[in-house]
């Protein structure tokens, strides 16, 4: 096992490589640098600015910036942000949290929702409980997240004004008055990203339990005087979510694209939200670090999708 | 197609005089199955009115998409305003029927370039044995864990301006959202192609084509490739919709397009900060981008049903 998990850390460097090279290259080929506004203030002489370029190295071929900012970023150093004024990391650190937040819950919202309702559906294909869960998993997919989410901040912000529409990250109230007032505020990102998710994963679920419930294991389970209950969930459930941990690592890259969005709807202070700023402002190391960031999360979750897979299926041997 | 010269003797009895008046051609048999899948007709309908409303909708409603009436700001729908108006008193209606046209153009202009390089690369990948087969899916797999909304911001953020000179502002922001979101979309085309080709080029009609002297070209373009298009059909039905919602999400993040081109998703970006007085502003474009992004995937779900022969309805 510990072998095995070199192995892949081990594969998963030169992919981490790889993304880091394309995303570097494309920042540098870009025009414009966190100095061109420099160029309309007439109080920054031409010199100045060519010396401050020169000293933050922007001069250099790309190759060499691209060691430089491997190298640094290895030891600890992710470079300062020009629009902040405040060390990358310490900034990445701040916003981190709240994404991982609001992801994970909604993660965890939507397999709550699609685990019973796609293994029920399974069991029973084609009636009616299985053609309205179809259905409405199509639906569910189809609707994009910033739609959802101006819909619920119409409904539940603008018309019933149950919940506030802007995420807070210090909020002022203490004990279960803060636990309350976070849960209110919160509970309309994950809803959004949850249900999208949910959709998505229902089908999953449907057609992978699909597969299992005709073989052979399960007839003889049925025979051996097992109750349907204990079918459905140990045999069939078990071997059926194999397919599916793959299929939610392989979703990844859609739920952190899922997660710029909601944060942008409802203004919440993450990762996401931070690359838009970054990207409006010019703001280079801080949109290299967050979009690496964002690879390696990716990349993060698919080695656990691997392990998972493992644990969950015997038959994988991890030699 | 497969020729008059029968394989074995034993065939004979299949293709006699009982057996042709069932036989129907496969494109007539694909739209029978397809038929039998009522939402996916329904969703037909529904893409074939939205598409004919962007295509002639300008000369059944033609009112400038620019034209500032300070008179009539944020109206709710109305006869002379049917989808109401906007901050400035521009009419909804018409720039809705103006950003549909550029919105399903950039679904089906970034799905023929997602499904072209996909193809290509599965095919390579899916011909070749050894490194190159290796490499490719390295590429693919590479492609994969990319974080693809964050580098579509960025890449259209920044060659922005540069395509805006050389093709012009509509034009360069179109071709850019077009070969990016393509760039970002083959790989599940390409992984789709690639087993195909696998499991079809150990077949005998392949073998047999190779003993008739069929070059490796002709082989996968004339030989497996029709056989093999099926999945990629429907796969390629839903780049068109996983398309418009890249787009739409670019635009809505004030990232995609500029705002004297209202797409869907740029209209309801500027309608976001007018939820509480102009409802309607948002509710319109959204709805569209949902049902058209539903009708879509709709389709695809029957022609899923309808291109496999295997599946029993």
């Amino acid at each position: 096992m510990g072998a095995y998990l070199l192995r892949r850390l081990l594969i998963a460097l030169p992919s981490l490589l790889g993304i880091s090279l394309i995303l570097f290259t494309v920042l540098a080929m870009a025009p414009g640098d966190p100095f061109s506004e420099m160029a309309t203030n007439p109080n920054v002489p031409p010199e100045v600015r060519e010396a401050l370029r020169a000293s933050f190295g922007l001069n250099d071929p790309i190759m060499v910036r691209y060691l430089r900012w491997l190298s640094n970023m290895v030891q600890g150093d992710w470079g300062f942000s020009f629009a902040s004024r405040i060390n990358v990391d310490r900034l990445i650190l701040q916003r981190v949290p709240t994404t991982l937040f609001v992801v994970g819950s909604s993660q965890i919202l939507a397999l709550c929702i699609a685990l019973p309702v796609g293994i029920y559906a399974a069991t029973r294909p084609y009636s009616i409980f299985d053609q309205v869960a179809n259905t409405l998993a199509f639906v569910g997919f189809s609707l994009p997240t910033f739609f959802t989410g101006l819909l619920l901040i119409l409904i539940f912000s603008v018309w019933l004004d149950w919940f506030p529409f802007v995420y807070r990250s210090d909020l002022a109230a203490t004990g279960w008055r803060w636990y309350w007032e976070m849960f209110r505020q919160a509970i309309m990102p994950i809803t959004v990203l949850g249900l999208f998710q949910a959709a998505s994963y229902t089908r999953y679920v449907r057609s992978a339990v699909l597969d299992v419930i005709r073989l052979d294991y399960v007839t003889t389970a049925r025979a051996k005087g097992l109750g349907e209950k204990t079918v459905t969930l140990r045999h069939i459930t078990r071997n059926a979510l194999i397919p599916v941990v793959t299929l939610v690592a392989l979703q990844m890259p859609a739920v952190f694209g899922g997660a710029i969005v909601t944060e942008q709807i409802f203004r919440i202070p993450g990762i996401g939200s931070l690359l838009i700023d970054a990207i409006l402002a010019n703001d280079t190391p801080v949109i290299m670090a967050v979009t690496f960031v964002f690879a390696c999360l990716v990349v993060l979750f698919n080695l656990i999708a691997d392990i998972l897979y493992g644990w969950l299926d015997p038959r994988i041997s991890f030699s | 197609m497969a020729g008059s010269t029968l394989a074995s003797p034993s065939a004979e009895p299949v293709s006699g005089p009982a057996q042709t008046s069932a036989a129907t051609s496969p494109g007539r048999e694909t739209w029978k199955r397809f038929r039998r899948h009522k939402l996916a007709m329904a969703s037909s309908l529904v893409l074939a009115t939205l598409i004919l409303g962007v295509v002639i909708g300008p000369w059944l409603w033609p009112v400038a998409i620019n034209e500032i009436d300070f008179s009539a700001q944020l109206q709710t729908p109305s006869w002379s305003h049917p989808f109401g108006t906007d901050d400035l008193g521009q009419d909804l209606l018409a720039r809705m029927i103006y950003g549909g046209r550029i919105s399903l153009a950039v679904g089906l202009a970034a799905m023929f370039v997602a499904t072209f390089f996909g193809i290509v690369i599965g095919a390579i990948a899916g011909m070749s044995r050894g490194y190159v087969d290796n490499f490719l899916m390295w590429v693919t797999d590479l492609f994969l864990s990319l974080p693809q909304l964050p580098l579509l911001l960025l890449v259209i953020y920044f060659f922005r301006e540069q395509l805006k000179a050389m093709f012009g502002v509509e034009g360069g922001v179109f071709v850019l959202i077009v070969v990016v979101i393509g760039g970002l979309k083959w790989m599940p085309v390409a992984r789709l192609v690639r087993a195909q080709f696998m499991s079809l080029r150990e077949k005998e009609f392949v073998e047999a084509a190779k003993a008739h002297g069929a070059t490796k070209l002709r082989q996968m373009v004339h030989h497996i490739l029709p056989n093999a298009i099926g999945p990629v059909i429907v796969a390629a039905t839903i780049e068109v919709s996983s398309a418009i919602i890249a787009e739409s999400t670019l635009s809505f993040l004030g990232l995609g397009f500029p705002p004297d081109i209202p797409t869907w998703g740029r209209l309801l970006f500027d309608a976001k900060d007018h939820l509480d007085s102009a409802p309607h502003w948002a509710l319109f474009p959204g709805a569209a981008i949902f049902l058209t992004v539903l009708s879509i995937n709709f389709i695809g779900d029957g022609l899923r049903d309808a291109l496999d022969p295997r599946r029993v309805i």
